[in-house]
């Protein structure tokens, strides 16, 4: 057995020495000697983006077989699921996993960031981390919008035709950004292969660039300590990351296999009734409910505010709250220099708390979007 | 400048005024021309309701004075001189007796070149239609009692047909109808029943035109006919169903019932299915039990008797396989398993239940064997595909639960291997 081990050893050893002597593997073997991650009561959080990655994965995974039977066409979309949950060998599984883990996904990302907010992990020298990871976000928020009507059955059709309405609101460039998202003046089988086309080309490929260059720069930079702790000690204690957190790592993400397994076997996602452009909108239409926030915010602001229109406020407010969000490791100047400051920690509590109370209110008073 | 906008302050002020008169001008001529209608105002009480009716009348709509009905020259009177405006010299005809109403109104109604003017497509066989009818037959005998055109039309404040607050509107129909032949007193002497309208309410097609306001339901005149008389008086009471029941129709026109009824001197489908007030058919109408209406004519052991066992059998069977299926199908469907196809095919199997029933018109076991058969065929496959969900629900469970296992087997593993490494490489 001994005898077995030592020859698997020399043989990696033989194979690291093979692509050593051929490229120059230092930074990973520096990574994997060196690299440290701080210990503390708030290190639980820097599991999320692990997880966040774990979905993601699935997410393309679940993806490439679903294309395998998947047909992007008005008339043969709801079909295809439909085929892909009756008839193809564990298709309502891939199907149901890459539902449920698109919304895990987007819920661990929404954790990590507001983790991240809160433990002003965005701080010099991380300002690119949190902007490449805050772009991740809405990236991730595009692939629920636009997978959200490729099985093309009536809730999908209705949220996608309010949702692409929003985007008309928008000053100046409104009228031309529904048309270009919408493939015409109304949502019809155009719409549809062209958010195939985002979700399955575009979106993929501008995640893969961003997402590489989001983990390079958190190996590079290594995890960010929050003020708090840095004030109360030193330097907290560390582990390995290489294996000590990357088996912790792992254990989350077995642990999120399994959560994820059991919810798609025990709540099949639902493929509902085909899309027929036709009928009136049907009771308890509602996006995506990472979305529900915003359309909840838009239904309250009044018809006019002052001499503005209540939903072209809306739209413009949430435009600069993106950009706000964006531009946080900028615009908090304390937490650059290290200093104490709640500002940020208070509107991050209300932002917070606003996505909830909105979310809350929307799906406990039922209403038609 | 303040010039330009002194013109246009009296450039206004002109046009303002200019329409004012205008409109004084108008509302005076139609006084001025039609002295019927101030001589009616002005006399006031009784004599001025049909000109407060006439205002919403569909006949002062398309145009028509009190003189295009009633005859006389009502400018004549423009003077004062309300008799030389009703002078019979100039066609004055006054109040039509009310044995001639029907003919003062087919003046125009029955005459298609004037008609045509207002609307190309409008009958004009009221008149000829009405003469046949009861209505028509008794009044042209004398009897003032029955029916004329202002009855159910009005008088005065006609509607036309499509307006709901018609008097002949489909939902009103009935109630129209009502007003005489609900009233027991004014019945009186005719020797037909007055609990027509009550049943009528109570019935299947008065649940649907009454109360759900479905207007593809038949009212009374869909049935009896509208100006003309149907039954009493039609060759076949089949026929009169058949109008809107037109495969139950033809199939019991082809039936053994259809002879034995006639000879018997049975009124067709009214002596299963009652008349006025006809309830939702049942298939206990085909059963041996108290519901049942074949063994009220056919003994036990009668050929009879035994074809109404044999084709409720039938039905029953069809409609117990479709339950089955129907509740095996939800079950899985509940169970989250994708069962749409499953249930495209009871609804085919449904469409073959409807089917036999109607088939039961034709008498024959045969016939009704040959279309549940198809029924029974759709129940069972869907039967069988909702078993095959629920034991792929029971796979899916199983499956779950070793993936289950084999998952926490290897977090545990990991677990272990975590604390030797945390024993090996501690934190700094």
């Amino acid at each position: 057995m001994k005898k077995n081990n030592a020859s698997d050893e020399s043989r990696g050893q033989r194979m690291m020495a093979w692509v050593s002597e051929r490229y120059d593997l230092s930074a990973i073997e520096y990574l994997i000697k060196k690299k440290e991650v701080p210990i503390h009561k708030h290190s639980i959080w820097y599991y999320f983006g692990g997880i966040t990655l774990f979905f993601f994965m699935v997410q393309v995974g679940t993806g490439i077989l679903l294309l395998l039977y998947y047909r992007p066409t008005a008339e043969a979309a709801f079909e295809s699921v439909q085929f892909i949950m009756t008839e193809v060998r564990f298709g309502w599984l891939i199907r149901s996993v890459h539902s449920w883990a698109a919304n895990l996904m987007v819920f661990a990302a929404f954790i990590h960031l507001f983790s991240v907010f809160f433990m002003k992990s965005y701080r010099r020298p991380r300002e690119l981390t949190w902007v490449s990871g805050v772009f991740l976000l809405l990236l991730a928020m595009g692939f629920g919008f636009s997978g959200y009507l490729l099985p093309w059955n009536e809730l999908a059709f209705f949220a996608t035709k309010v949702g692409t309405e929003i985007v008309a609101v928008v000053p100046v460039i409104g009228g031309f950004l529904l048309k270009f998202l919408r493939g015409g003046e109304d949502v019809t089988g155009a719409t549809l292969t062209r958010f195939f086309g985002f979700h399955v080309a575009v979106l993929p490929m501008i995640t893969t660039l961003l997402l590489t260059f989001h983990l390079w720069v958190i190996q590079k930079q290594g995890m960010s300590t929050p003020p708090s702790i840095e004030r109360k000690q030193q330097k907290p204690k560390s582990m390995p990351f290489v294996p000590n957190f990357l088996l912790r790592d792992l254990l989350g993400w077995i642990l999120a296999l399994g959560a994820l397994a059991a919810i798609a076997a025990i709540f099949p996602w639902e493929l509902g009734v085909k899309a027929d452009p036709f009928a009136p909108a049907p009771a308890g239409i509602r996006p995506e409910w990472f979305f529900v926030f915003m359309f909840q915010t838009l239904k309250v602001i009044p018809a006019k505010v002052l001499f503005m229109d209540g939903e072209v406020l809306g739209v413009l407010g949430f435009g600069l709250a993106g950009l706000a969000l964006i531009l946080v490791p900028f615009l908090d100047k304390k937490a650059a220099l290290g200093q104490k400051g709640k500002l940020f920690t208070i509107a991050g509590i209300v932002a917070l708390l606003f996505i909830i109370i909105m979310t809350l209110i929307s799906y406990t008073m039922p209403q038609n979007f | 400048m303040r010039l330009r906008r002194f013109t246009y302050l009296n450039t206004s002020l002109l046009l303002l005024w200019a329409g004012f008169v205008y409109a004084q001008a108008e509302s005076q001529t139609q006084d001025e021309v039609n002295s019927c209608i101030s001589c009616h105002l002005e006399v006031g009480d009784e004599l001025a309701d049909p000109v407060e009716g006439m205002k919403e009348d569909v006949h002062t709509r398309q145009g028509l004075s009190c003189a295009d009905c009633h005859g006389g020259d009502p400018k004549a009177g423009l003077d004062g001189d309300m008799e030389a405006s009703m002078d019979p010299g100039k066609g004055y005809i006054g109040i039509p007796k009310r044995t001639d109403i029907p003919q003062f109104c087919g003046r125009c109604h029955s005459n298609p070149n004037y008609m045509r003017r207002f609307n190309p497509r409008v009958a004009t066989d009221q008149l000829d239609r009405y003469r046949t009818s009861v209505h028509g037959q008794r009044l042209a005998k004398g009897d003032t009692k029955v029916a004329t055109c202002i009855d159910c039309h009005g008088v005065h404040g006609v509607r036309g047909a499509k307006d709901s607050r018609s008097s002949v509107y489909p939902l009103n129909i009935p109630e129209t109808c009502g007003k005489c032949h609900a009233d027991a007193e004014h019945m009186e002497g005719y020797n037909i029943p007055t609990d027509q309208s009550e049943k009528y309410k109570t019935s299947v097609h008065g649940i649907a035109l009454l109360e759900k306001g479905d207007q593809a339901a038949p009212a009374c005149n869909d049935c009896h006919g509208n100006h003309g008389a149907s039954p009493p008086g039609a060759p076949s009471v089949a026929f009169i169903c058949g109008q809107c029941h037109l495969n139950n129709s033809e199939l019991f026109l082809k039936s053994p019932h259809r002879v034995a009824f006639d000879e018997m001197g049975l009124p067709e489908c009214e002596t299963c299915h009652g008349n006025h007030g006809i309830q939702h058919p049942s298939d206990q109408m085909l059963s041996t039990g108290d519901s049942g209406v074949c063994i009220e004519c056919h003994e036990e052991d009668s050929k009879g008797y035994i074809t109404a066992v044999a084709m409720h059998q039938q039905i029953i069977s069809l409609e117990n396989s479709i339950q089955l299926a129907d509740s095996v199908v939800s079950k899985a469907e509940r169970a989250g398993m994708q069962v749409s196809e499953s249930k495209f095919q009871l609804h085919d199997a449904d469409d073959a239940l409807i089917k036999s029933r109607t088939m039961v018109h034709s008498l024959s076991v045969t016939k009704i064997q040959e279309v549940s058969k198809t029924g029974l065929d759709l129940a069972e496959g869907a039967l069988q595909a909702g078993y095959a969900a629920l034991d792929e629900v029971q796979f899916r469970r199983k499956g779950l639960s070793i993936s289950l296992i084999f998952i926490l087997f290897l977090a545990f593993g990991v677990y272990l291997k975590i604390r030797e490494v945390d024993q090996k490489h501690p934190p700094k």
